[in-house]
């Protein structure tokens, strides 16, 4: 895990400056010059941020959210000064995009601010501030979709049969993101397993969870979206579940082509059958 | 060659797997399975955390420990583990150990109050403490001489720190941080018992049909209990209940059946309202034949006060509380009765508006018929109580009700096995002896307690509160095995074993931890000395103690592995060993004591805080110590010098010789040859390979007899034959622990039950009783008669092998929240964090895991109070206000009205915002609920 500890005020200005400064040459052709226009893929953007290539081409770089994430309320310390926050602006070496914002769960993850201070000040729409506004009206952080946790269970002691769920107590959204799963211990024939699994449809991947985690390197850890789930298909659906008929709505014309099936129906008949 | 850990493992794998099915293995993949692990020594061990007292295994290697894991033959916990558990390996090797004593002084080297601290030899700091200690002496007496002892002491710590304060110093002030966690616990125990711990065991868990918590969190404070708890109710979901009852939603309600949340302080009236449903509704649920053979009513005064300071003290004659302090502490001396607790003081005589004078605590009760009793739960209808108990405003009252009934139904269901758990909810409490005995009352009623699966059972939270701060007997007023200072039967025994003049043994023993605390505010205790715990951060109005620590003349030790608040406040202080560094003994919640050997020698020069005090002890006389003393209350200790040279000593015979190095005590002789000293070190008895310079200035090469058994089999002596019976010392090294008492090598599972225990059916063979239960404890076993108003016959009738029923009301609190106050605030633990965090936050990950402590409130609240999430708020009561970081979606979900904020983190110094109100009859501080107000910082 890239460890991102350069937190102090004067070089998070120092980026924020570089990143100003860049933007008016034009991100995108600063991009093309860095040995990082292919930055990893596996980097967690800000609440409400378009899907990566959209939001690659969206985003000017210009380091409001995270200006924005900084100076919030909830972001001071005892002294009233502000605290290293959640999002960083992507420098060199870093494997992503120059000048882009990213947070790092193990480093500091998203608080999950009620009021999401970063995403309305996103001035070209790379944060999508109505993909986290709900039907009334209002700012909901509960609908943001940075990442998903995923519990790697070899390393996870609590599948081991310790009790920890540091995860689950550390879940702003426990009991709905992270839930525990009880199982008799049957080797000790007298304790439980109390098992942490994450509800894709809940987890908004903020990484409170790979934070608290206390293995050595986090048995919990966020990914995208896209790395972290898998898709079935529109062809089957539950039958006991009426809304997974939901799926249906992106269902396409079912054609299907094998090794088997590629010739047509003659020319397969045409060839002999050796014997 | 050198393996990674990855390799390592998966060469240990391979090899064990090849072995079970015979086939052969490579050789050189073989040498490296046995290269890996050929320097791991695995030996048992106990947990250092909690009450629950799991076994653990640990391994060293180059002296030091390198892992640990979950011990599989320990009955507890079967080689599982919580995360702090997880983490022993790891407690001891923070980065900032202390690893020798540090003393404040000038630039002259002198000491000085106003000095930083700067590293001196074992010698400077005992020449130090002796100057002090005997300044102190001098002064104010043994009662200027104090300790602020542990439930986390080892056996032996704790009953060297005893043998030498008591029989030496000739002081009581020595009373542990177990105070402040189970003392309602065990006057709860001794009122109803007449004797110490509790009936059940942890067995209790797979037998029961229904567990029901008060006041407990038990998912984050016993973890491991918990999963057992899970495993029970996964085992049989539908007949398996759990019931949790508490003042906000925690962790613990994530498996309740019912959750009740009640306003704080009215779980008086719950247990009163499960009993008068019994008694009026379900007459037939009681056991007549049971009540009848085993159990008397009894009853004691209800104006007692809060155990807070009292007119007249010096402290507030001085006009060190504020007016706002006063608002609350004048409610000691009397107090108005108001119209919430006036329905269940009426039987008492009492009703809206009176004036109640308050006398200090008393411990003083009476026999009253069962008609007596039944008049007291007459006011406790589900109305009554559910109108003063529903503590979540958002509920509506039927929701409320139906829970109260179902509790109630499900306690008084024929046949169905009932466990009731608590821990600090019901310990921390202005009321907690009163509400530990209504918990008997009703399993009483219903003869459902002493009995496998049924039983209302005291958790404990610290690893030997039971073993060491109750079974050593390391308070004030305790000696070991259940005996009393104040007994002088009980002195002389202590006197005789102990090989003292008789009357050396001071009877007033009241200095109990707050005491302590106020005595050194009022300037009469001038040496203090802090062991294996942290009072000036988990006492509550702690600015108070910490002002007088600091400002006034006295003389502060702390002896600790790490610096924490105590440490900072100090004038000296002495580096610890830590538990894995020296042999010891724990003894957890249910009766089972566990030792286990010296692991590893500890860091720097730090040492056991066994070897402190037998150090310290080579600094005093006979003449020093034992002559005459006039005590404050005008009682005298006589000089018993000249019977000290009847018993073969002179004026200059140390405390030493007397108490540690004497005859008996050479008799428990080193030998390395024999199990259980072969292989291990031994840094008292032998010094060890650091060559610590010890407290003469020489190299330290130990006591030369093995002083831990010696510690641990005179202290077992005190027991053994009185219902209190431990096993021999080598027996401990062999086993898992055993539940005590231990009679013919047998532990005992459930105390009273004649099937069970033997001293129970001893008890009852020689009562003639055919009775299923004999509560043979001999505590406060005859008593005169009366009403609930008072003793009406002082005529007293002997209750032998009788527990007792106690008429106990509902009460309000010193402090609820006003108009200016207008917040409870509610303290406790969470599970990343041990106590004070000293060690748990020396461990990165937990660190990581929980950095700080925060401020739990209600998502409405907070909106009213227009602060957000993550923000930070100032928690003020009348003593003083702490900032802390609001939040609103986390594991603890208070009712509106309410906040808790747990009290590891030395940032959020939570305990500068309690009330130092205890129970006034076990002088427990009820951290549970004071007043304050919450603002955006």
């Amino acid at each position: 895990m890239a460890k991102n500890s350069d937190n102090n005020r004067r070089k998070f200005m120092a980026t924020t400056l570089q990143s100003v400064g860049l933007t008016a040459l034009g991100g995108l052709l600063w991009s093309g010059y860095s040995d990082e226009a292919k930055a990893s893929p596996l980097v967690l953007r800000p609440p409400a941020a378009l899907p990566e290539d959209d939001f690659l081409k969206a985003c000017i770089k210009c380091g409001l959210c995270a200006e924005a994430c900084r100076n919030r309320d909830s972001n001071k310390d005892r002294d009233g000064n502000p605290r290293p926050s959640t999002l960083q602006m992507a420098k060199g070496g870093e494997h992503k995009l120059i000048g882009t914002p990213f947070f790092v769960p193990t480093d500091v993850p998203c608080y999950m601010c009620d009021d999401i201070p970063c995403v309305p000040v996103c001035p070209s729409g790379a944060l999508d501030e109505a993909s986290v506004t709900n039907e009334k009206g209002e700012l909901d952080i509960n609908m943001a979709r940075m990442g998903l946790a995923v519990v790697h269970k070899e390393s996870c002691v609590a599948f081991w049969g310790l009790q920890c769920d540091a995860c689950y107590r550390a879940c702003p959204l426990l009991d709905e993101a992270i839930t525990l799963e009880y199982h008799k211990n049957e080797r000790t024939g007298k304790h439980a397993f109390l098992l942490p699994v994450v509800h894709s449809d809940v987890c908004t991947g903020c990484g409170l969870c790979e934070k608290a985690c206390v293995t050595e390197e986090p048995a919990i850890f966020v990914l995208p979206v896209e790395y972290a789930t898998g898709k079935a298909g529109t062809h089957y659906v539950k039958g006991w579940d009426t809304q997974d008929q939901n799926r249906l709505k992106d269902a396409k014309e079912i054609h299907t082509v094998t090794e088997r099936s590629e010739k047509e129906a003659a020319d397969y008949l045409n060839m002999e059958v050796e014997y | 060659m050198a393996l990674n850990r990855r390799e390592f493992l998966k060469s240990a794998a391979a090899a064990s797997a090849a072995s079970a099915v015979g086939i052969a293995v490579p050789s050189n993949l073989e040498a490296a399975a046995s290269d890996a692990q050929k320097d791991w020594r695995w030996d048992k061990a106990a947990c250092r955390f909690c009450g629950t007292g799991c076994g653990i295994m640990l391994a060293t290697k180059n002296g030091k420990i390198v892992a640990v894991k979950g011990d599989p033959a320990a009955p507890v916990n079967r080689g599982l583990n919580c995360i702090k558990g997880y983490f022993n390996a790891k407690i001891m090797y923070g980065a900032d150990r202390l690893k020798t004593p540090l003393l404040r002084m000038n630039d002259k080297g002198e000491f000085d109050k106003h000095g930083k601290f700067r590293p001196v030899s074992w010698k400077r700091a005992f020449d130090e403490m002796e100057k002090h200690a005997k300044r102190a002496l001098k002064e104010s007496g043994p009662e200027g001489v104090a300790v602020f002892a542990s439930g986390q002491y080892t056996v032996m710590e704790g009953y060297a720190a005893q043998k030498m304060m008591k029989g030496g110093f000739r002081s009581n002030a020595i009373d542990p941080n177990a105070r402040h966690c189970m003392a309602s616990a065990v006057v709860g125990f001794y009122q109803t018992f007449g004797v110490d711990e509790p009936s059940g065991c942890y067995d209790d868990i797979e037998i029961t049909d229904t567990i029901v918590t008060w006041g407990s969190n038990m998912a984050e404070m016993h973890p491991i209990l918990w999963s057992r708890v899970s495993d029970r109710k996964l085992s049989n979901p539908d007949k398996v209940k759990i019931v949790n009852i508490q003042t906000y939603t925690h962790r613990t309600c994530d498996i309740g059946d019912i959750n009740i949340i009640f306003s704080p302080q009215t779980d008086l009236a719950i247990w009163n309202y499960i009993a008068h449903e019994i008694v009026y509704n379900h007459p037939e649920a009681i056991d007549w034949d049971f009540v009848k053979e085993n159990i008397v009513f009894t009853a004691g005064p209800v104006n007692i006060g809060y155990g807070m300071r009292r007119a007249g003290e010096k402290s507030l004659k001085d006009g060190k509380y504020t007016a706002k302090e006063m608002e609350i502490i004048k409610k000691e001396m009397s107090k108005k009765v108001s119209a919430k607790e006036a329905p269940a003081l009426k039987p008492y005589g009492y009703k809206e508006g009176d004036v109640m004078k308050n006398t200090p605590g008393t411990l003083k009760h009476w026999m009253i018929s069962f008609e007596e009793y039944k008049k007291s739960l007459e006011p406790f209808t589900l109305d009554y109580v559910a109108k003063i108990a529903k503590g979540d405003p958002n509920e509506s009252i039927d929701s409320f009700k139906k829970k109260l009934k179902a509790l109630a139904d499900l306690y008084i269901e024929k046949d169905r096995k009932v466990v009731s758990f608590w821990t600090m909810g019901m310990n921390q409490h202005t009321r907690g002896t009163w509400v530990n005995t209504l918990s008997y009352n009703v399993h009483f009623l219903l003869n459902k307690q002493a009995l496998p699966g049924n039983g209302a059972f005291s958790l404990t939270g610290q690893p030997s509160a039971c073993g060491t701060a109750r079974e050593v007997g390391t308070f004030a007023h305790r000696l070991p095995a259940d005996m009393m200072v104040k007994n002088p039967k009980h002195r002389a025994i202590t006197e005789k074993k102990w090989q003292i003049p008789a009357g050396t043994l001071n009877p007033v023993g009241n200095q109990h931890i707050m005491k302590i605390h106020r005595d050194i505010e009022d300037g009469v205790v001038k040496f203090a000395w802090v062991n294996v715990c942290n009072p000036y951060q988990d006492s509550a109005s702690a600015s108070h103690w910490i002002k007088a620590a600091r400002e006034m003349d006295n003389f502060i030790v702390t002896s600790d592995g790490y610096p924490g608040i105590s440490a900072k406040v100090s004038d000296l202080v002495l580096p610890s060993a830590m538990i894995y560094e020296k042999w010891g003994a724990y003894g957890n919640a249910e009766r089972r004591t566990q030792h286990w050997r010296q692991q590893v020698l500890p860091v720097g020069d730090a040492m056991s805080d066994t070897w402190q005090w037998v150090e310290f002890s080579k600094r005093f006389t006979v003449k020093d110590l034992w002559g005459p003393y006039t005590l404050r209350n005008g009682k005298k200790l006589p000089d018993v010098r000249k019977d000290a040279k009847k018993l073969g000593y002179n004026d200059d015979t140390t405390m030493y010789e007397i108490l540690f190095a004497n005859d008996r005590a050479k008799k428990y002789k080193i030998d390395l040859n024999k199990f259980p000293q072969k292989g291990f070190d031994n840094s008292e008895c032998l010094g060890d390979s650091r060559n610590v310079v010890g407290s003469d200035g020489k190299v330290f090469k130990g006591y030369g007899f093995m002083i831990h058994e010696y510690l641990f089999e005179e202290y077992a002596w005190f027991g053994r034959g009185h219902g209190h019976d431990l096993a021999p010392f080598e027996v401990y090294h062999k086993v898992r622990g055993l539940k005590w008492p231990v009679v013919d090598g047998k532990e005992t599972q459930w105390r009273f039950n004649v099937k069970y225990d033997p001293y129970a059916a001893k008890a009852a063979k020689a009562a003639g009783s055919k009775s299923t239960h004999a509560f043979y404890g001999p505590l406060a076993k005859k008593l005169p008669h009366g009403d609930l108003k008072g003793v009406k016959d002082k005529k007293k009738t002997s209750l032998k092998n009788k527990a007792k029923i106690f008429a106990r009301p509902y009460m309000d609190p010193p402090e609820m929240p006003d108009a200016n106050y207008d917040t409870w605030l509610c303290t406790g633990r969470v599970l990343e964090h041990w106590h004070s965090g000293t060690m748990t936050m020396r461990v990165p990950e937990l660190f990581r895991a929980v950095p700080e402590a925060l401020c739990y409130m209600n998502p409405k609240d907070a909106k009213e109070k227009g602060v957000k999430r993550g923000e930070l708020v100032w928690v003020e009561s009348r003593r003083g206000k702490v900032k802390a970081r609001v939040e609103t979606r986390g594991r603890n979900r208070p009712p509106q009205g309410l906040v808790f904020v747990p009290w590891f983190d030395e940032k959020v110094f939570i305990n500068k915002v309690c009330l130092d109100a205890t129970c006034p009859m076990s002088k427990q501080t009820d951290y549970k609920k004071c007043a304050v107000k919450i603002y955006k910082a």
